[in-house]
This record gives C-alpha cells, sequence and structure tokens, in this order.
C-alpha cells in the first residue's frame, strides 16, 4: 500500500458515490438502533427499490449523529436536512420528497448551538461514513495519516509530534500522550503491547462506544500509528462485551485493513508489522483501570496491582506496553495528516483539542457532543445542551462518573479542562456528564455512585472494600432520616481514609460525590439529619408509594 | 481528684461476671484500691436505683436487651467516666454472636427447640431481647476502653490505679 | 553467571541514615534495620501485593501516602514510618478488618497467636469506631484436615499467593467483589473436594488469622509455623 494507492481507492469511492444524486444516512449506532433505527433503514431502502430509485438515492447505515435523544436520525446530506424520531411508516414520505426536499416530516434544525457549538475531531466522521466499508473511510483522508507516517516519518519523529500536539489521554486521568509513547519507545528493541482501552464502565457514559461503532478504522489507524512509533508487533482492544455493535464493527474494520495490508505483515512493504486482537471485558468497572485491565487480559483475575512499575515499563506479559483510551487513538490520525500546531491551537494553554462528552440528565437536548477545551460548564449545559427543561431550576453537574464531583451553579462559568475541573474538585473522567435539576436530592445523588463504587470495588485493599461499604451503610442513614451529626463525621473521616490510603484510582476518586456534594450541599445534608427532612426525598416516597398503590 | 472517695460503681450487663472475677482477681491490691473508693453500686450493692454522681463506672458486657439499653443510659447520664471492661462491652463478643442470626433464632432455640415441658417464649421477667447485641460504644459514649476477655487482673488493677489519680489511662490491651 | 553489580543507595528512615541494595524496598530495608512498619499481606517470601494498605509511609517530596511493601529505595529519599496521621489511619484500617466480619478473638482458635490480633495491641487499636457489618458466612470443613471459616478471612490472599507460587498448585483464588469477595478453592467447590489441593497446608500456616486452621484445634490452640517459607525460597534462590 502506497499514498497513491490509498489516494486510487478513495478516488473510486468518490466517483461510486457521486453517482448517486442524493444520499441518506440513517443513523444505525446503539442510541438509535435501540429505538427501531435498522427497520427505518431497511424501509427506506425498500421504498427506494420500489420507486426504481436505486441508481439515484444511496442509502447507508451511518454512525452516531449526536443528538441521540430524537433517534432514529436521518439526515439526507446532499439536501443538508435532518429528520428527528423517524418511523418506518415515515419511509415513503421521505423517498417521495427527497426531490423537492419537502418532506413533511420532524425536521431537525442543524443551525442551533447543539451543532453548531461542537467542533469536530474526534467524531468528524461520526454519522457521515458507514462504519462497515472501508473504502468511504479512506476516501475521507482515512489511512493517510498511517502511510505518511510509515513511508515519510521516523517513530522519533512521531513521538515528537505528539509531544508537541499537547494530547492529553482522555481515559481519564490526562496523562500527557507524548511523554507516555515516548516512555515506551525508549525501552529498548524488544516485545512491546500497544493496548486499547475501550472498557469504558462508567454509568451513562458511551463516548467510547459511539466512536468505535461509528468509526472504528480511526481507532485502528491511531493504534498502528502508536505501535509504529513507540516499536510494538501486537495489539489488543479491550472492548466490553455489552457492546457488541462495537465488537463486530471493529471484528469487521480488522479484517478490511488486514486485506488491504494496512495491518498485519510489512504494513506499506516496510519492516513494520502490527496485528491487533479484540478482548472481551466482562462488565466490571475496575477492569477498565489499566493494570486491571492488563491482568484480565492475560487472563488472570481483574485486579489492580500499585504502580511502578507502570505499564509502560512492565505491562502485559512483563512487556512494555503502551495504554490509552479510544478517544486518545482517535486524535492520533487527524493530529499526523494536520500538524501538531493545528491541534495545539485548539483548546487551552494546558489541555489542547477537543474532548467527547455523554451529555445525559435534565438537560433539553442529551447526547453525544464533542466541544474544544476551554468551552464553560455553563455553555454546554445552556447553550448546547438547551438547558434545563420543563422551566425546572438548574441544580448540579457530574462530571467524571461515578468517581467525578457534583459541580453547583456558581462554578458553571469554570472552563471544561483538566486543571480548572481538578479544582473544583471534580475530574475530566472519560467524558460522562449529568445535568440534575432542583428534583434531585444531592445525598441520594452521592448515595447512588457511591452503591456503584461500593459494589465494583475489586475488594482487593482494604480502605476500598470495606470503607466504600461503610460510607454507603452511612449515606442510607443519612437518607432513612436515621443519622446523627456523629454520623455525618464518621462518613467525612472515611472519606478522607478511603481517598489518601486506597490502592488505586477507584478508591482514591470514590469519595469525590460525597466530598463535593458535602462541600457545595452541606444543607442537603444537614436537612436530612435534622429531623425536618428532606422534602424531595418525601416527595419521591410519596410518589412510589403511588405507583406502588 | 479532691480528697474525698472516689465513687466506683461497676455494672453487670450481657457478660458472664469474668470481667468482675477478674477484678477481683487483684486480690489484695483491693485493700489498697477499697481505701480510696466507695463503691456506690455493683452487682453486690443492694440498691434499687443507680446513684447519682458517680466518679467513675466500670461496664462489663454487651447491650443486648431492652433492659440492658435503660440501664446503660441511666449510668451514663449520671457517670464521670465510663470505662468499658472486657470484650463484651468493647466488641460485643460473644453475646453479639447471635447477630448474625437474629434474636429470634436464640429464643427458639433456648426456650422452644431445647425444651420438652411446656415449651415457650418467656414474655414477662425476662426483658426483651435487642435485635442486635452491641458494644456499649455503639449506644451511649464510652471514655476508657478496657479489651480482654477478661481483661487481666494487672491490666484492671493499672486502670483503675491511673483513674483514681486523676489520669486518663490508655491500656495497652489485647483483644481474646 | 555474571551478575550486573549491585548499586548501594542511601536513604534515612526516620531520620536514621541506612544503605540498601537498589532492588530492596522500603520494608525490606526497615526490617533489616529493626525498625517497625505494620504489615499483615506481606510475607516474605511471597510476591508483595499492596493490599492491607497498613504498610503505608510517608516520603517528602511526595505527596502521596506510599506502600512500603512494594516501594522501591530511591537515592536520598526520606522516608517516615510513623505520623499523628499514618498511625490513624493504620488504626483505622484495622478497625475496618474487624468491622467487616466475625472477629470474637476470645473464642478463635488463632486467640494469642494471630497477627490481625497482635497488631492491634501493638497499633494501640482500643475498639472499634465503625459499625460492626456482622456479615452471615459459612465455614468449610469439607477438608479432611483443615478448616476454612470466611468469618475471619481477610483477604490477604497469603494462601493464594503460597500456594500459586510455592506449592504450585493454585487451588486458591478470589471470588467476586467488594465486601462480596471470598476465598475459593478450585472453582468455588468444597475444599476436601478440591482436585488441585495437595494437602500440603502451606495456606493454613501463612494465614496470618484463625481463618485457615489444622482440624483437632481447640480455642487458642492454633499457632503457625511458618518457618518452611524462608528456607524454600533460600533454597530457590540458591538454585537459580
Ligand atoms: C476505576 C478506573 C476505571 C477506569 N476506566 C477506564 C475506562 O473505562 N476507559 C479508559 O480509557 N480508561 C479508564 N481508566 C483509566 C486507565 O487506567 C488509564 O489511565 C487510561 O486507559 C490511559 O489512557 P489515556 O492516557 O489515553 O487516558 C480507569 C481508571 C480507573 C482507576
Ligand atoms: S482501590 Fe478498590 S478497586 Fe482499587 S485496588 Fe483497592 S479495592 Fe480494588
Ligand atoms: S482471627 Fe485473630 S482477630 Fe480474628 S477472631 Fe481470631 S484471634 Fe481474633
Ligand atoms: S484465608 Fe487467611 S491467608 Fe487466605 S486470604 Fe483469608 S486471611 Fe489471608
Ligand atoms: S504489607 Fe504493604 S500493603 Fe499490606
Amino acid at each position: 500500500m502506497t499514498i497513491e494507492d490509498l489516494r486510487t481507492i478513495a478516488e473510486n469511492e468518490r466517483q461510486a458515490q457521486k453517482k448517486f444524486q442524493h444520499h441518506v444516512c440513517v443513523c444505525i449506532a446503539a442510541g438509535c438502533l435501540s429505538s427501531g433505527a435498522d427497520q427505518v433503514r431497511d424501509a427506506i431502502k425498500k421504498e427506494v427499490a420500489e420507486a426504481g430509485m436505486a441508481g439515484e438515492v444511496l442509502v447507508k447505515g451511518v454512525g452516531c449523529m449526536g443528538l441521540c435523544s430524537a433517534g432514529p436520525l436521518v439526515s439526507v446530506e446532499t439536501e443538508d436536512q435532518l429528520f428527528a424520531n423517524v418511523t418506518p411508516e415515515d419511509a415513503s414520505e421521505l423517498v417521495r420528497s427527497i426531490d423537492t426536499g419537502t418532506a413533511d416530516l420532524k425536521h431537525c434544525d442543524t443551525a442551533v448551538p447543539f451543532f453548531e457549538r461542537q467542533q469536530k475531531i474526534v467524531l468528524e466522521n461520526s454519522g457521515k461514513i458507514d462504519p462497515e466499508r472501508i473504502e468511504d473511510y479512506i476516501s475521507n483522508d482515512g489511512y493517510r495519516a498511517l502511510v505518511t507516517a510509515i513511508t515519510e516519518m521516523t517513530p522519533p519523529e512521531i513521538v515528537a509530534l505528539m509531544v508537541k500536539s499537547g494530547l492529553r489521554g482522555r481515559g481519564g486521568a490526562g496523562y500527557p500522550t507524548g511523554l507516555k509513547w515516548s516512555t515506551v519507545s525508549k525501552t529498548g528493541e524488544q516485545a512491546k503491547y500497544v493496548i486499547c482501552n475501550a472498557d469504558e464502565g462508567d454509568p451513562g457514559a458511551f463516548m467510547d462506544r459511539a466512536v468505535l461503532e461509528s468509526d472504528p478504522h480511526r481507532v485502528l489507524e491511531g493504534m498502528a500509528i502508536a505501535a509504529y512509533a513507540v516499536g510494538a508487533q501486537n495489539g489488543f482492544i479491550y472492548v466490553r462485551a455489552e457492546y457488541p455493535l462495537a465488537v463486530k464493527h471493529l471484528k469487521t474494520a480488522i479484517k478490511q485493513a488486514e486485506r488491504l495490508g494496512l495491518l498485519g505483515n510489512n504494513i506499506c512493504n516496510s519492516r513494520f508489522s502490527f496485528h491487533v486482537d479484540i478482548r472481551l471485558g466482562a462488565g466490571a468497572f475496575v477492569c477498565g483501570e489499566e493494570t486491571a485491565l492488563i491482568a484480565s487480559i492475560e487472563g488472570q483475575r481483574g485486579a489492580p496491582r500499585p504502580r511502578p512499575p507502570y505499564p509502560a515499563q512492565e505491562g502485559l506479559w512483563n512487556c512494555p506496553t503502551l495504554i490509552n483510551n479510544v478517544e486518545t487513538f482517535a486524535n492520533v490520525a487527524p493530529i499526523v495528516r494536520n500538524g501538531a500546531a493545528w491541534f495545539a491551537a485548539i483548546g487551552t494553554e494546558k489541555s489542547k483539542g477537543t474532548k467527547v462528552f455523554a451529555l445525559a440528565g435534565r438537560v433539553a437536548n442529551t447526547g453525544l457532543i464533542e466541544v474544544p477545551m476551554g468551552i464553560t460548564l455553563r455553555e454546554i449545559i445552556h447553550e448546547i445542551g438547551g438547558g434545563i427543561p420543563d422551566g425546572k431550576q438548574y441544580k448540579a453537574v457530574q462530571t467524571g462518573g461515578p468517581s467525578g464531583g457534583c459541580i453547583p451553579e456558581q462554578h458553571l462559568d469554570s472552563p471544561v479542562d483538566y486543571e480548572s475541573l481538578a479544582r473544583i474538585g471534580s475530574i475530566m473522567g472519560s467524558g460522562g456528564m449529568i445535568v440534575m435539576d432542583e428534583t434531585s436530592c444531592m445525598v441520594d445523588v452521592a448515595k447512588y455512585f457511591m452503591e456503584f463504587c461500593a459494589s465494583e470495588s475489586c475488594g482487593k485493599c482494604v480502605p476500598c472494600r470495606t470503607g466504600t461499604r461503610q460510607m454507603l451503610a452511612i449515606l442510607e442513614k443519612i437518607t432513612a432520616g436515621e443519622a446523627t451529626a456523629a454520623d455525618l463525621a464518621l462518613l467525612e473521616e472515611l472519606c478522607d481514609l478511603v481517598k489518601n490510603t486506597s490502592l488505586c484510582g477507584l478508591g482514591q476518586s470514590a469519595p469525590n460525590p460525597v466530598v463535593t456534594t458535602l462541600k457545595y450541599f452541606h444543607d442537603e445534608y444537614d436537612r436530612h439529619i435534622s429531623g425536618e427532612g428532606c422534602p424531595i426525598c418525601k416527595e419521591h416516597a410519596a410518589s412510589s408509594a403511588e405507583v406502588s398503590q | 481528684m479532691t480528697d474525698r472517695k472516689t465513687r466506683l460503681a461497676t455494672v453487670w450487663l450481657d457478660g458472664c461476671s469474668g470481667c468482675h472475677m477478674s477484678l477481683l482477681d487483684t486480690d489484695e491490691r483491693l485493700i489498697e484500691v477499697a481505701k480510696r473508693v466507695d463503691v456506690v453500686w455493683g452487682p453486690l450493692v443492694d440498691h434499687k436505683e443507680f446513684p447519682a454522681d458517680v466518679d467513675v463506672t466500670l461496664v462489663e458486657g454487651a447491650i443486648s436487651s431492652v433492659a440492658d439499653l435503660d440501664r446503660i443510659k441511666v449510668v451514663r447520664a449520671r457517670t464521670g467516666i465510663l470505662v468499658s471492661l472486657g470484650d463484651c462491652a468493647v466488641t460485643g463478643n460473644v453475646p453479639a454472636l447471635r447477630n448474625r442470626f437474629g434474636a429470634g433464632a436464640v429464643l427458639r432455640r433456648a426456650y422452644l427447640e431445647n425444651e420438652t415441658l411446656d415449651a415457650q417464649i418467656p414474655r414477662q421477667v425476662v426483658p426483651e431481647l435487642l435485635p442486635m447485641a452491641r458494644p456499649v460504644h455503639e449506644v451511649v459514649p464510652v471514655d476508657v476502653f478496657v479489651p480482654g476477655c477478661p481483661p487481666s487482673a494487672d491490666l484492671i488493677f493499672s486502670v483503675l490505679s491511673d483513674l483514681l489519680e486523676g489520669k486518663r489511662p490508655t491500656p495497652a490491651a489485647i483483644f481474646g | 553467571m555474571t551478575k550486573a553489580p549491585v548499586r548501594i543507595k542511601t536513604l534515612t528512615i526516620d531520620g536514621r541514615e541506612v544503605g540498601a541494595r537498589e532492588d530492596q524496598t522500603i520494608l525490606d530495608v526497615a526490617r533489616e534495620n529493626h525498625i517497625f512498619i505494620p504489615t499483615l499481606c506481606d510475607l516474605p517470601g511471597l510476591t508483595a501485593v499492596g493490599a492491607c494498605r497498613l504498610c503505608l509511609v510517608e516520603v517528602r517530596g511526595v505527596n502521596r501516602l506510599l506502600p512500603a511493601c512494594v516501594t522501591a529505595v530511591a537515592e536520598g529519599m526520606e522516608v517516615s514510618v510513623s505520623s499523628e496521621r499514618i498511625d490513624r489511619y493504620r488504626r483505622s484500617i484495622l478497625e475496618l478488618l474487624f468491622a467487616e466480619r466475625n472477629h470474637v478473638c476470645s473464642v478463635c482458635v488463632t486467640n494469642g497467636h494471630c497477627d490481625l490480633q497482635s497488631l492491634a495491641l501493638k497499633l494501640g487499636m482500643t475498639h472499634v469506631h465503625f459499625p460492626y457489618q456482622y456479615p452471615r458466612l459459612p465455614v468449610d470443613a469439607s477438608h479432611e484436615r483443615f478448616v476454612v471459616d470466611h468469618n475471619r478471612c481477610i483477604l490477604c490472599t497469603r494462601c493464594v499467593r503460597v500456594c500459586d507460587e510455592i506449592e504450585g498448585a493454585h487451588t486458591w483464588d478470589v471470588m467476586s467483589r467488594g465486601v462480596d469477595c471470598r476465598v475459593i478453592t478450585d472453582l468455588a467447590e468444597p475444599w476436601g473436594k478440591s482436585e488441585s489441593c495437595t494437602g500440603c497446608g502451606k495456606c493454613v500456616q501463612v494465614c496470618p488469622t484463625g481463618a485457615l486452621s489444622e482440624k483437632g484445634k481447640s480455642v487458642a490452640e492454633m499457632s503457625k509455623r511458618r518457618q518452611f517459607l524462608p528456607y524454600l525460597t533460600l533454597m530457590r534462590e540458591a538454585r537459580r
């Protein structure tokens, strides 16, 4: 494979697509799929065939378009139209009016902040290309970065490029990616591995799933460039088994890439060979932690081990291992294509590029968004998210998944970058973002996340295993209105203990939701223990009693 | 403490009396102690009501019944320094063995399954069991903990001596 | 076989200057110099896992606490093995262990010979200020010579490691998550039915508590014999 070969494939694909006057893209990523998008696609195909328009209208299944709450989404690309909540019955109307662009269906205005405030790098192809066709990816600049890297650049040059770009890990901690690559590349000539962390265990998060479902080749390309840069021969994608569509698309993608010689032996006729395998995770949150993930691939119990040694020094089967998140790898090809300076110009001083978030909870627009680093929380929630529905009041936003913090109104103008989020007690995390309004009891919220951490603790170290359980018991006592000030003091003591003495990130950050709610919403805790009671909890209890009657 | 004798009480809740035995095992040193204390309450002191203004109370046993609970609340309110004496008071120990099964299972075993004549669970005279037997400090604040099953006579003596001298003892003691 | 020369590092522990081989951990050096650091999961001869968190120490310039059992020494390191804060954390961790399962020392086979019990004494733990959990846990007495009492297990995984690393049987492992974790034999079969167990009893001897004991032992009668472990490790190293 050479750059010319790649160009030829891209050109052929473009020509083939150009033959069609209309491109109808149906989102068949998990969100829309769950509301019947595959039937919509089939119905449209059938209508097109029956209308004898098969030569004019190209119907393709594509990846996530972002506005998952309005699915199934269908776009008619050539007319720049987006339809929401499409049903199979709408197919005939859509096809009938395709020439005039006057379909009597629910239009989605794309000139609104939800679409306009986004900036897409990771998701640039998402919702546009058919994730099961490598040619579609190639015709959108796909694999150009890999081929360029192998044929025109040396591994140290690529590492230097990554360092210069300022890209930081998107899996949570924000470790500088270039630095990690550099460490692995300097471990000498020996067996090395590249692992893509696609475990994505945070409740409510689906950024990585969307990327894998919508644009799997982008991740493979990033991994292959990484492998070339650090001198690895083998790679694994550790993806949770609950993501069957992502796994399916990945499998197809790997086969296609191997067929074209973009993965496998002697890629681009060079000495560089890279093989990628998929490993399925059984859905344990802690298996997203890198050392636990490695243990799991090795066939052992998925439990973290103390670091150092870091995986970059001693990882999979004790070999130097580069482990990055899906989104991190998804940023690699664009950086190679467009240069480090281009990437570094986006975002803030210390946090470069964009970040994908799964916006959920009490906002008008929920779904997948990609925004430049440095955007404020307020912009995300009130502009992109469209604010709080039903005239309710904003109360808090939780970033960073179960171990993130709950951020109150007074910090909404804080920019979204690694340092700023840490300063207000939360974390960037992998991109979960849950908005809560006045109908949420913050103690209840803290209890929910603590329950998650307590049951997902691997049980290896004492403070996390039993400390989280003790904290959960106290939170249960508080929400049941049976706690005293002494319980609250014990809760605070446990937060400090578990945070400072646990072995891995799970335990170390498990207290975060409690710590931040204690800090920003202390009055709600007081209300529970003062005998006055929590009006929100009371209302919930009353309405659930109604339901059970 | 002043010249006045220390008002000392000992309370026997759900325990085997072993801790009291161990106290008696201080032997002749008891005479020394006796000179400096007034024993105002104890298993062998015949008062109906726990006295007021007690300086030091040693509590043996866990809080297992409604009566224990009522008693310890009064004791706490009228005591300066409350001492959990022995593992049952400190950890729940043997009385708390039943917590995994619940009070009902214990009563059934004791009064129904092992009884051939007129088996019935008593509802009078015997105080009602709490669902869980608890260490004293889970119910009222405790000032000094003296673990051991029982704590050795030497340990008890040193704790008492410290208390009589107005010191707050920090006993180095092993559970069990 | 030629060995690379071993480099020596100098560091201070509680202000005392000590020398160490570069491949040693803070715990190794502390032990060599008779400086006490509490441990439960660590046992010389077995891979260190850093699980119990009792050995956490402060290292100057590092803002996290570091587990001494898995932290390599470094030149100029300044270690404090004890402080008001660490001591408090350690007592709390011990208390969490006592509260987690059912430890009734007075009726336990290892009463008086138990690492957990004696650490409580040594660290000045006088009572448990967290609520006891009282889980209902089974006792497996199906093995002809040994008993596992989950009420006393602290999940230190010493048994798992000795069985895997020294005996080579890997009969033991851990199942489930969080407080539901349990040591298991084979695939959670009764120990007596285990096909991989050789009956060597190494797990029983390394177990720090009364969780693993020999049959026929009554209260306070079970003391552990661990001499075999340093001996076996020494012999193995000599053969290498
Ligand atoms: C409890 C826990 C869960 C984690 N889950 C994930 C995950 O689902 N996906 C992920 O990429 N990183 C996860 N991480 C972070 C990884 O350990 C690791 O830092 C990351 O994969 C490194 O990639 P990056 O540098 O590209 O971010 C988790 C960490 C912890 C402590
Ligand atoms: S902090 Fe929790 S998840 Fe991490 S090693 Fe400890 S027990 Fe396991
Ligand atoms: S295992 Fe140790 S601490 Fe637990 S009950 Fe037995 S002697 Fe006490
Ligand atoms: S059985 Fe003993 S050695 Fe094994 S994990 Fe439990 S306490 Fe540790
Ligand atoms: S001895 Fe170091 S963590 Fe247990």
